[in-house]
């Protein structure tokens, strides 16, 4: 591993253009933390100096953000974050032994990282995605309905250097620093990129067409301001 | 039965661009709106009852008109919007597909809001966890920007790092200061003290989208689906052992046992055991509960909230100790520490829920647990404490005989785990 991932000019230049967006400085802390996270993987001692200075705040009091968001790694994330959801519902589905196999698989534990820096783990609390459970995520990227089976064939896949996509995402699987720099608003020029939304999404929708059901017409406006476009089907 | 408004555009492969937005009618609203008097759109958002849908169902236009215009003392300083993005409560999972269906909805209501509200910033915290839904946010906002439609409105997406508690509007505020997310003594309230000290409307990513339907469709359009107090539609949220789980929209007051009925019900061979109507933060109900119309008064008068809509189905393969042990891990693992019953309680609370689970539980341990939720609930800094308390009373209170059951036999045992998977056991074969 290089030293250091901190392009100390780059990466104030960077910091500058997030407390621009802000009204009051200190707002840009969090998406600084990211920012860090985008060269580093992780938050360094360096990253945070910078913050500090950046802010005009003490390390301690940076420090002290940093450690309250779990998303904020004190050591390394490994290129592929993955986490898997534990929560009630995702867990009773089948998470529980998701994780089990994923970390066998790995030869690693909640918190931990491979040794060549390939993987870290983590079991997460629900991740919003309750409809798709039970539901692996990497790099903050969805991996709806997995079972056991799926998920160690997704690592296996990052590990062999093969192409792999998310279920709601873009068309490859990015990295946790490519993730970071998203994270801190810088886009990526992705979002166009995979389905508009994913099929448990839909299901209401189809349903309601299936079934010929409808919100009521929006009334014809009195205003006078034309006739109204027809709503498509 | 169901009525799509928000989720009508969604079959579209392109619904998230603007493009496919205004194919259905897309910033029609904001045309409108702009024409508007500001007190007229507050007074239109007020007659049609629209009420949060990020929890506590609070008057939304009423919020609006919380906020001090004018040029003297507080009025004076800068108005905000904030968009509630958060989306963390165990279940919940609607805000989400919004989003990446359809971004363009949600900005059309900001930029209304903000007019309505005189707010020339407004900021969308979404939380970190969600990377293409954020990406399609921040395309959205730059989309609309591009098209001129935000005029002189600065919006702002701020992607949070990871904190349940954040979602509480306050802490957020905090978080979006820079700050540890950990809730503000109220009073003052956001209305008049919110982000920066200055007046400060924050509002759920649903409340905020289903605006422009308000400003198109009028407030007796809105108020023609939904109930007396409860008007409009919504987003109901389907998870857990049933056959179509998924984001299905209805008019407010819709019973499970009609969302079940026509998504098809729960999967074969299984029968609804405890439901969750709101997020685990919302008391669980039983099979008792499927003609309980889900609105705000329907929901309350069956001992629980409606909350984020989140219907969160188990089976009878599930052990409910199961899951409210890990339902009460999420809240200690997420209380903010700040106040000492809500951390110290949660904590002790897992301990002895790890007990009972491992059916090394004594009787005196279920007394315990109860009396540390009494100690909890109502003594707390903010709501998050209460919410911990919800699952296991209820829980306690539909199903003593697991919790007695789990002084003599784990819970594993008494419902082998893996029969509750997708893949498991007995429904395994059973399942499509
Ligand atoms: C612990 C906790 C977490 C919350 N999480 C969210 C959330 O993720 N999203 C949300 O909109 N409201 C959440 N709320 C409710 C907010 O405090 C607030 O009531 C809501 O954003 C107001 O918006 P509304 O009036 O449009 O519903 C949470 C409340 C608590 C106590
Ligand atoms: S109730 Fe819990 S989350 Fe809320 S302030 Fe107290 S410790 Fe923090
Ligand atoms: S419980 Fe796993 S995504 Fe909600």
């Amino acid at each position: 591993m290089a030293a250091s991932g901190l392009d100390l000019e780059r990466a104030r230049a960077e910091a500058r253009e997030i407390i621009a967006r802000y009204p009051q400085p200190r707002s840009a802390l969090l998406p600084m933390l990211h920012l860090v996270q985008s060269h580093e993987g992780y938050v360094s001692g360096e990253g945070i100096a910078l913050c500090a200075e950046e802010l005009g705040l003490t390390k301690a009091e940076v420090g002290a953000v940093a450690t309250f968001y779990t998303m904020y790694r004190r050591r390394p994330a490994g290129t592929y974050h993955v986490g898997v959801c534990t929560n009630t519902l995702c867990a009773v589905l089948g998470g529980d032994e998701i994780l089990e196999r994923v970390s066998e698989r790995l030869g690693i534990t909640h918190g931990e990282t491979t040794e060549d820096g390939t993987f870290s783990l983590e079991h997460l609390e629900c991740n919003a995605a309750c409809d798709y459970a039970p539901v692996v995520m990497v790099n903050w990227e969805f991996y709806d309905d997995q079972t056991p089976e799926s998920a160690v064939d997704v690592v296996d896949r990052l590990a062999a250097g093969q192409p792999v996509a998310p279920t709601r995402g873009p068309r490859t699987q990015c990295t946790f620093k490519e993730a970071s720099r998203v994270l801190a608003g810088f886009p990526d020029g992705r979002a166009v990129e995979g389905v508009q939304a994913g099929p448990a999404t839909l299901a209401g929708f189809a349903l309601a067409q299936s079934r010929g059901d409808a919100a009521p017409d929006y009334p014809v406006s009195e205003a006078g301001d034309g006739p109204q476009e027809q709503e498509q089907a | 039965m169901l009525t799509p408004v928000l989720s009508r555009g969604w079959g579209d492969t392109d619904s998230f661009t603007l493009e496919g937005y205004r194919r259905h009618r897309g910033y029609e609203a904001l045309a409108r709106a702009r024409a508007m008097d500001p007190d007229a759109l507050i007074a239109l958002v007020k007659e049609s009852g629209l009420r949060g849908r990020g929890g506590a169902g609070f008057p939304t236009g009423m919020k609006w008109g919380f906020i001090p215009q004018g040029t003297e003392g507080q009025a004076a300083k800068p108005h905000y919007l904030v968009v509630n993005a958060d989306e963390s409560e165990p279940g919940t999972c609607k805000d989400t597909p919004l989003m990446m269906a359809n971004p363009h909805v949600l900005v059309e209501g900001v930029v209304i809001a903000c007019h309505a509200i005189r707010a020339s910033h407004a900021f969308i915290y979404i939380r970190g966890e969600e990377l293409h839904v954020l990406r399609r946010l921040q395309h959205a906002v730059q989309e609309a920007v591009d098209a001129s439609l935000v005029g002189d409105l600065r919006i702002v997406v701020h992607a949070g790092s990871g904190a349940y508690i954040c979602g509480e509007e306050t802490a957020l505020l905090d978080s979006l200061e820079g700050y540890r997310g950990q809730p503000r003594l109220r009073p003052p309230f956001p209305a008049t003290h919110g982000l920066y000290a200055s007046p400060t409307v924050v509002n759920n990513v649903e409340s905020i989208a289903s605006v422009p339907s308000i400003v198109l469709g009028g407030a007796a359009w809105f108020g023609s689906m939904g109930t007396e107090k409860s008007k409009g539609y919504t987003l109901y949220s389907l998870s857990g052992h049933v056959k179509r789980p998924g984001q299905y929209e209805a008019p407010l007051g819709i019973t499970l046992r009609q969302l079940l009925d026509l998504s098809g019900g729960m999967r074969d061979g299984s029968e609804l055991k405890f439901w969750t109507p709101g997020g685990s933060s919302t008391p669980i109900l039983t099979a008792e509960h499927l003609d309980v119309p889900l609105d705000y008064e329907g929901v309350a008068g069956a001992g629980s909230m409606l909350g984020t809509k989140a219907l969160q189905c188990f089976d009878q393969t599930t052990s409910v100790v199961r899951a409210v042990l890990r339902w009460t891990e999420f809240y200690a693992h997420e209380s903010c520490g700040k106040c000492t019953p809500c951390r110290e309680g949660t904590y002790w609370m897992v301990q002895i829920l790890k007990r009972l689970e491992a059916g090394q539980g004594t009787e005196e341990d279920i007394a315990t647990l109860l009396d540390t939720c009494d100690n909890i609930f109502g003594r707390s800094f903010c709501a998050l404490g209460d919410g911990a308390t919800s699952p296991i009373v209820s829980a306690v209170q539909h199903f003593r005989d697991e919790f007695l059951a789990g002084t003599h036999t784990p819970a594993w045992e008494l419902f082998p785990y893996r029969a509750s998977a997708r893949w498991g056991g007995a429904l395994a074969g059973a399942q499509a």
